[in-house]
């Protein structure tokens, strides 16, 4: 895959992961804890030159896995971070997800004293990120790193997770049987935005040590050797209760498929298909869903200002509001991950097996991206002007807020919504340059020992 | 017990020194309640010696910023502002008090790029401990905000609860009204 990247970028030192999307049909995370410094850097050591850069995968390359390292608050002072260095990280980073649940919503059934497999435990220092073409190249690649641990010791596994593309594997759905992966924000001097698409940002919005928005460059964690070419990725995994959604579509849709994917329509601002609402109002139009250059080419202040076509409260309306709120481009997240579980068959009753999405939000600021979009954009019930709605997808949802879908004569509302998802675990990241890496396979280890 | 958002009602709270009921946590830290007299900040800060004239000079220069381009603060869905400059004993200090709709934590990014656009952050930057990379630095410049904020013990509303977006509209209404009833004399 060949793309233009962006210019003045170092794009030999950056990870890869937000910069290129890899062809990954199956995926392996693994949640990793150091014994001691040492054998943090012993593992790390044998690992970064597996990493790939955005150049080596930028350009058109053979590999079949690609491997992504990234690190806790905790896990840098595990490896040997001194204290100076590790109190320059914003408070939010060191503070980790857990600790933050309440503001971003994650309470009730989703609150981090459920969540298994060591995420919201300071024990949790690494995480690998196994991308791979297919599930044999995963299972070879996991093996390789399974000998690797066992070889030179010291690393603990505190839990994994295994992922999957859903059939039929032509396009990336999710577990509701949406189309995903239909909007990315872009960065200036890269690739040109389709058709529609909020402008490209500056690079420092996603990358430390480039200029952002602001025109200057935020001030990094120190030393810069560490910061410069990282980013910060939010982990989260979410289960989704598909015959909760489900039943809901038959429930508020009336007798027709028609009437209820209209209702899955409404909530998600797409059709199934990926058609956007504000261009497909009243059918579902499955070859502009899927066309890039056209399923993004609207706007909601001009094109659908009182949300007759895509409501205020849809996903994708709030994840991107669009020209419809103030500074946009300060909250783009670029996302990462996939979909793990077995599909639930049309039709099946739900047979209770955990599903869902788990995925990774990229940003130069965890607390200006990603706590915003989750903080404002999926949890404020006043949002744009709505009344007690939040996120019907995203959101935290408890059966007592509502969703209205604008329409003439009268609006529709729909009731005391269920949760169709639950934040089953998160975590936040530290993904370092592969100079940093280096940096923390050594140096830190010396001012440590 | 009546209806909480009864504007028809005048309402007085009480507030902790905390400056909230019920803590709810913000991406910044604890956030302030909604009371009968809205949402609001109450920033209070030393001068910087000899800035007085300058800090005087620049309400002209709001003045005008608004008089050209009057929704130039609406993303702030305001009431009102109040500057204040008074001393105590030899220093001078400032005081900035802001009534409107939102939750300030919520769009507090947004506040502080908007502060940057208009200049109100001149004079900001004249006041003691605020921080030199403001440009670029947006969590030191809220965490100035919230160092300098001192929240109420009381508030009240004459018609508590009201959003500037409804008296607005109300406003609107009545004009329509008036002209319709002119029109058909
Ligand atoms: C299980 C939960 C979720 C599901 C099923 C889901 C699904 C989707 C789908 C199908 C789209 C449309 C495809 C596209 O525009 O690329 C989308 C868009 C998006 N989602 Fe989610 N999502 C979930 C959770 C989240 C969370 C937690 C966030 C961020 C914190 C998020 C952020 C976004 C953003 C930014 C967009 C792009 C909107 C646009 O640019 O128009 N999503 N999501």
């Amino acid at each position: 895959m060949t793309r233009p990247m962006p210019d003045g970028l170092e794009l030999d030192d950056i990870q890869h992961f937000l910069v290129a999307r890899t062809p990954a049909l199956a995926a392996r995370y693994e949640f990793l804890h150091f014994d001691s410094a040492a054998a943090g850097k012993t593992w790390l050591t044998g690992l970064i030159d597996k990493v790939g850069t955005a150049t080596s995968v930028g350009t058109d390359s053979p590999d079949a896995r690609w491997v992504t390292i990234a690190f806790t608050w905790n896990g840098l002072r595990a490896i040997g971070v001194d204290d100076a260095s590790l109190a320059t990280f914003p408070d939010e980073f060191r503070q980790g997800m857990a600790a933050r649940a309440v503001m971003l919503g994650i309470t009730g059934k989703a609150h981090p004293d459920t969540w298994d497999g060591g995420l919201a435990s300071p024990e949790l220092h690494a995480i690998v990120i196994l991308f791979a073409r297919d599930v044999p190249e995963r299972e070879r690649a996991e093996r390789a790193h399974a000998q690797y641990l066992s070889d030179i010791g010291g690393i603990q596994r505190l839990s994994f997770l295994d992922l999957e593309a859903l059939p039929p594997y032509r396009e990336p759905r999710e577990h509701f049987g949406y189309l995903d992966r239909l909007t990315h924000p872009t960065i200036e001097g890269g690739e040109a935005p389709t058709p529609g698409s909020v402008t490209a940002v500056k690079a420092g919005e996603f990358f430390l040590g480039y200029p952002d928005a602001t025109g200057g460059t935020p001030p990094m964690p120190q030393p810069e050797t560490l910061a410069r070419n990282g980013s910060y990725l939010a982990y989260v995994r979410i289960q989704e209760h598909v015959g909760v959604f489900r039943d809901f579509l038959r429930a508020n849709g009336g007798e027709t498929r028609e009437g209820q994917e209209l209702i899955a329509a409404k909530m998600m601002g797409r059709w199934r298909s990926g058609a956007p609402l504000v261009l497909a109002p009243e059918v579902d139009d499955p070859a502009l869903g899927s066309d890039l250059q056209r399923t993004n080419d609207f706007n909601y202040a001009k094109m659908d200002p009182h949300g007759y076509g895509c409501p205020v409260s849809a996903h994708i309306r709030r994840m991107n509001p669009r020209d419809t709120v103030d500074n946009v481009e300060r909250h783009q997240l670029v996302r990462r991950g996939g979909t793990y579980g077995p599909f639930l068959p049309e039709d099946a009753p739900d047979d209770g097996v955990d599903r869902g999405i788990a995925a990774f939000m990229g940003c130069a600021s965890l607390v200006r991206q990603f706590e915003f979009a989750m903080n404002v954009w999926a949890n404020d019930p006043s949002f744009n002007g709505l009344e007690n709605q939040r996120d019907p997808i995203a959101g935290t949802q408890d059966g007592t807020f509502d969703f209205t879908i604008p329409k003439r004569p009268v609006r529709q509302r729909l009731t005391g919504l269920p949760a169709f998802t639950t934040i089953r675990g998160g975590a936040y990241f530290f993904l370092p340059g592969i100079r940093a890496m280096r940096f923390l396979a050594s140096t830190a280890a010396a001012a440590a020992a | 017990m009546a209806d909480d958002n009864d504007w028809t009602r005048p309402r007085a709270m009480a507030i902790p020194e905390e400056g909230y009921l019920t803590s709810s946590p913000g991406r910044y830290g604890p956030t302030f309640p909604k009371t009968p007299a809205c949402h609001g900040f109450t920033i209070i800060a030393k001068i910087k010696p000899g800035a007085e004239t300058e800090i005087r000079e620049y309400g002209k220069t709001l003045e005008t910023a608004v008089g050209k381009t009057p929704d130039v603060l609406a993303p702030l869905q305001l009431h009102y502002l109040r500057w204040v400059l008074f001393d105590i004993g030899a220093d001078t200090y400032f005081m900035y008090q802001g009534i409107f709709d939102t939750d300030f934590d919520k769009y507090t990014e947004d506040a502080v790029a908007l502060f940057s656009a208009t200049g109100i952050t001149t004079i900001f930057t004249k006041l003691e401990g605020f921080p030199e990379d403001w440009k670029t630095n947006a969590p030191a410049f809220i965490r100035f905000v919230r160092d300098h904020q001192q929240p109420s013990f009381l508030e009240y509303g004459e018609y508590p609860f009201v959003t500037a977006r409804e008296i607005k509209k109300a406003l609107r209404m009545r004009e329509a009204f008036t002209s319709m009833l002119d029109e058909s004399q």
